[in-house]
């Protein structure tokens, strides 16, 4: 497979300088810390999705599961520091056996939104996820993930058998009265268009969800998804000519950290690189960050966002 | 029968690649598109990054949570003072609200912003408001209408939604003269008022943004706090999200989104919402969200005439939202209808 080299692998390999001083990296201030997530359950997953921008899978330990001590420092500081929201992702993070506490805790001090593939979502995790949202005065979001509005196509992207699974855990939601974001990749040409929404729609509103929430996500060309379509071409980066006339305020690092077992990120598309890393703990990682990787540039072509 | 021999062999290397995929990180790390030993990775993680001394974490977050002056002059003080949300073009509330607000003897009425969208005729509300005396502030709809911005500018992530908000949006551009929007031009972006001993923060999305959300599920009490604190005022009130909410913080600061009286707010009434405030006896902030009744049947059949689009006209009539769902928090979503 041929892989065209990201600036931190050249950079690894000492041949970064030149091509460093050719391009004028921008810089992104962080202009407020609103959004801050935390990778609960590392890179460890039960799915190894072939478009997974960080690879996760069952043995991938790049990043590691937090406990709910690790997690409860950085709640401290986020109060301080304003935090707005959390988010909570993986890996998958119900394989994190203290992620009912880490929510409880959380909770109490703001909204929380957990990122799933939806295969842990049975009856009894179900009901205790709705108490926990009846407990507090924030709200509580489920993103749960699929991939086709059938077995035929989400399967292949997803794994054998889990468009059936992943159906199960929004009707285990929806009948516990919590109503799930469900979040669909461009994988397929036809996922984002009117028509693949409202087959989606339709198919959740069969499933016992009256209020179907849908959020489309494109892909990022990292990890599994490189090895899918493509790795990033060089013509792909940021340039400081690039900035639109309002600036930076589009990409998400301008009002978002991430949290793994390692320390504090840019956002949560960078962990698998080194120079994502900004920190041990929030305070660290308050400066400006260059946007000097291949994935800036999807953000800023496709003015994405991994909140809802 | 001649192409199934390579489907199943299809079949089972896609198998065989999962199931390597499910073991392909044994004591590996990824590292961008590569696998690299687990080590390797952790060592170049461990020396990124900073790591600064407990002293200089605790200078970095004060330098980042510093106040921020604005400069803006106070008016009042005031006893009691009604501050309402966006008008939508509802000519119909605003008038409603007038005389509400007077007969509940408001020394000063205030708007938040977003004078038009929604609604029909958005030039109607002009001279109520300037007849009225009521004090406005710039939403985003004024700043993108005095710009010739071709959208709102409201926010919105969702297709549907900012199919129904262009919609909005174009009416009301071609139905506002451009004095009309020359005038929303002038409108300052925020006000100070005093009302009692508690000086207050007006703003239409946020004191950061014209048009952040700022919704009671997801507006944390330590981000109010630094909100407050950062603005050096004793209150802050907002719009933009179309549903009233009041929070007094432990400092005893009060944030109060006054909600709007261009449409209700999801909750199967037809009445809108404003907020009346005053002094308390102990030299709190006294909050009333006030419901407010007006001629509805009327207001839809403008909208009918204009032929804005049925859903508006829907919410109208019953109270519940038909657009804009997807903004919505997981807890005040479910508490409309759609
Ligand atoms: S995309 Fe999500 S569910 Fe799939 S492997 Fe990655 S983390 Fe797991
Ligand atoms: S990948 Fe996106 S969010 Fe992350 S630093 Fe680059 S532009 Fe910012």
């Amino acid at each position: 497979m041929a892989v065209s080299k990201t600036l931190h692998q050249a950079a690894r390999d000492g041949g970064a300088a030149a091509g460093e001083s050719a391009r004028d990296v921008p810089k992104v201030e962080l202009r407020a810390l609103d959004t801050l997530w935390f990778q609960v359950a590392g890179t460890v997953c039960n799915l190894a999705c072939s478009h997974c921008f960080i690879s996760c899978s069952p043995t991938n330990r790049t990043h590691e599961h937090m406990r709910l001590a690790d997690v409860l420092p950085y709640l401290e500081e986020a109060r301080r520091l304003g935090v707005k929201e959390y988010y909570f992702t993986g890996g998958e993070p119900f394989l994190n056996p203290d992620m009912e506490a880490i929510l409880e805790a959380t909770l109490k001090q703001g909204p929380a939104t957990v990122l799933t593939n939806g295969l842990l979502l049975d009856d009894g995790r179900c009901s205790r996820l709705a108490a926990l949202a009846a407990g507090s005065d924030y709200s509580l979001d489920l993103r749960v993930s699929l991939d086709g509005y059938d077995a035929a196509t989400n399967d292949p992207i997803r794994g054998e058998g889990t468009f059936e699974r992943i159906l199960q855990g929004i009707e285990n939601l929806a009948a516990a009265g919590l109503n799930p974001v469900v979040t669909v990749t461009e994988v397929h040409a036809g996922n984002a268009t009117a028509e693949g929404r409202r087959r989606f729609l339709d198919l959740l509103r069969a499933h016992g969800v009256a209020q179907p929430r849908l959020k489309m996500l494109p892909l990022f060309q990292l990890g599994a998804e490189a090895e899918r379509s493509g790795a990033y071409e060089s013509w792909q980066q940021l340039r400081r000519g690039d900035a639109p006339p309002e600036g930076w305020d589009h990409l998400q690092c301008t009002t978002c950290r991430m949290v793994t077992d390692q320390g504090v990120w840019v956002c949560p598309i960078l962990v698998n690189e080194p120079g994502g890393k900004m920190g041990q703990r929030l305070a660290d990682s308050l400066g400006d960050f260059p946007l000097d990787h291949p994935a800036c540039w999807t953000c800023h072509v496709y003015g994405v966002s991994c909140k809802t | 029968m001649s192409n199934r021999i390579p489907e199943d062999h299809q079949a089972k290397t896609a198998k065989a690649s999962r199931k390597a995929k499910l073991t392909a990180h044994r004591g590996l790390a990824t590292w961008g598109e590569k696998l690299v030993p687990l080590g390797e990775f952790r060592r170049a993680v461990d020396g990124a990054g900073r790591r600064l001394s407990d002293a200089q974490r605790d200078a970095a977050i004060e330098r980042f949570t510093a106040p921020v002056g604005d400069g803006v002059p106070v008016e009042g003080p005031y006893r009691r003072v009604a501050v309402c949300g966006g008008v939508y073009a509802n000519a119909y509330a605003l008038e409603a609200l007038l005389d509400d607000a007077r007969r509940r003897g408001a020394e000063a009425i205030y708007c938040l912003g977003d004078l038009g969208g929604f609604g029909p005729q958005p030039e109607r509300v002009w001279p109520l408001l300037v007849n009225g005396g009521v004090r406005t502030i710039q939403g985003n709809y004024e700043a993108s209408l005095a710009s010739g911005r071709d959208d709102c500018n409201c926010g919105y992530a969702d297709p549907r939604d900012n199919h129904y908000a262009a919609i909005s949006y174009r009416y009301t551009a071609q139905h506002s003269s451009p004095a009309f929007k020359a005038w929303m031009g002038e409108l300052p972006e925020r006000r100070r008022i005093r009302v009692g001993e508690r000086e207050l923060l007006l703003v239409h999305g946020s004191p950061r943004r014209i048009n952040e959300f700022l919704f009671a599920s997801t507006s944390p009490v330590d981000f109010l706090e630094l909100l407050v604190a950062q603005n050096r005022c004793h209150g802050i009130l907002c719009t933009h999200t179309g549903l009233h909410w009041h929070r007094r913080l432990p400092s005893g600061a009060d944030v109060i989104n006054a909600g709007v009286i261009g449409r209700p707010a999801n909750d199967g009434r037809t009445a809108v919402w404003y907020a009346m405030l005053g002094c308390g006896t102990d030299g709190t902030l006294e909050v009333e969200h006030v419901p407010l009744s007006y001629d509805h049947q009327a207001l839809a059949r403008d909208m009918r005439r204009e032929g804005l689009p049925e859903p508006f006209v829907e919410t109208v009539l019953t109270g519940w939202w038909t657009t804009c769902l997807e903004i919505l928090p997981a807890r005040e979503r479910a508490a409309g209808r759609f």
